[in-house]
């Protein structure tokens, strides 16, 4: 299934079909970086940004840093294309605009799910919520835009 | 900015505590300038920070967290010594892909600021500000709580 002959799209979306999110975690470098995990459930796909020291970009409170929350918000929007939508290429993205709304704790794991606002042939709309132990208060939402043809 | 530098603070102490953050250390991020109401932010291409092995151009992510990084250590060096600096909101447009095995420099600068809010943009290039990869605006929120460069660590 890695074989070097096919694609890396082509590789993702072998996985897809067999359900294996997990396992595409391992073809991106900055997902192990930082610690990016993704999981399907009943509601579709969650993406996990386990709690590390590493993360931290606030040390009084001590608070994930801003750019990996935007980081896990993009991230959560990509994958919840590629699980939700039929695409022929990965999703691209043109812009995002993140609003941070609570300390985003830095020894948490902090959850993030897509929801598809509008999927267009060329252009979709993504909003992105991220939380930590209570779904109802999330730590930092966003909306992205992303190429999909 | 015009405020009395006595109160505001130093740049070096911005630099040095900015640069030893958990996240900002392990990105390995570093401060080329730091002006008052100014900041150059440099990240360098590494393997483990790519988001796509085929073309290796690094994740998005790397890109937001520099122009954060930048955002906040720009917004920090305008305000009253011991206010705090957070993260309101942030857009990045991605104007282009950025070339592969080549660093990436991250510029802020605050624009407007208020008693409660910082406003911020900036960009990030590789080589030249008139080609960027991507553009970036922000607000940041001043406070007394939450991180500021006096509190105890």
């Amino acid at each position: 299934m890695q074989n070097s002959n096919t694609s890396l799209f082509d590789q993702v979306m072998q996985l897809k079909a067999d359900q294996e999110f997990a396992a595409i975690s391992a073809l991106i470098p900055y997902s192990a970086f930082v610690g990016f995990e993704l999981q399907v459930d009943a509601q579709g796909l969650l993406t996990i940004l386990r709690g590390k020291r590493s993360n931290i970009g606030n040390t009084t409170i001590p608070a994930v840093h801003g750019g990996v929350v935007g980081a896990l918000l993009e991230h959560a929007g990509v994958m919840h294309i590629i699980h939700a939508c039929d695409i022929s290429r990965f999703p691209k993205i043109i812009n995002i605009s993140v609003d941070y709304l609570r300390p985003c704790i830095g020894n948490q794991d902090t959850f993030a799910r897509g929801y598809l606002i509008k999927q267009g042939r060329s252009v979709s709309n993504v909003r992105i919520e991220a939380w930590q132990s209570d779904q109802q208060r999330p730590v930092a939402a966003a909306h992205a835009h992303f190429l999909m043809g | 900015m015009t405020a009395d530098a006595k109160a505001l603070y130093p740049l070096d102490g911005i630099q040095s505590i900015l640069e030893k953050l958990p996240h900002v250390e392990a990105l390995g991020l570093t401060a080329i300038e730091l002006n008052r109401g100014s900041c150059l932010f440099k990240v360098d291409y590494a393997p483990h920070l790519v988001g796509n092995i085929e073309s290796g151009v690094i994740h998005g992510g790397v890109i937001t967290t520099l122009l954060d990084s930048a955002g906040g250590a720009a917004a920090f060096t305008v305000v009253p010594a011991g206010a705090s600096v957070a993260t309101l909101d942030l857009r990045i447009d991605y104007l282009t892909q950025a070339d592969r095995e080549r660093s990436i420099l991250g510029f802020a600068e605050c624009y407007r600021q208020t008693q409660h809010i910082v406003f911020v943009k900036g960009h990030a290039y590789h080589e030249s500000r008139d080609d960027p990869i991507a553009h970036f605006v922000a607000s940041f929120m001043v406070g007394s709580v939450g991180f500021s460069p006096n509190a105890k660590q």
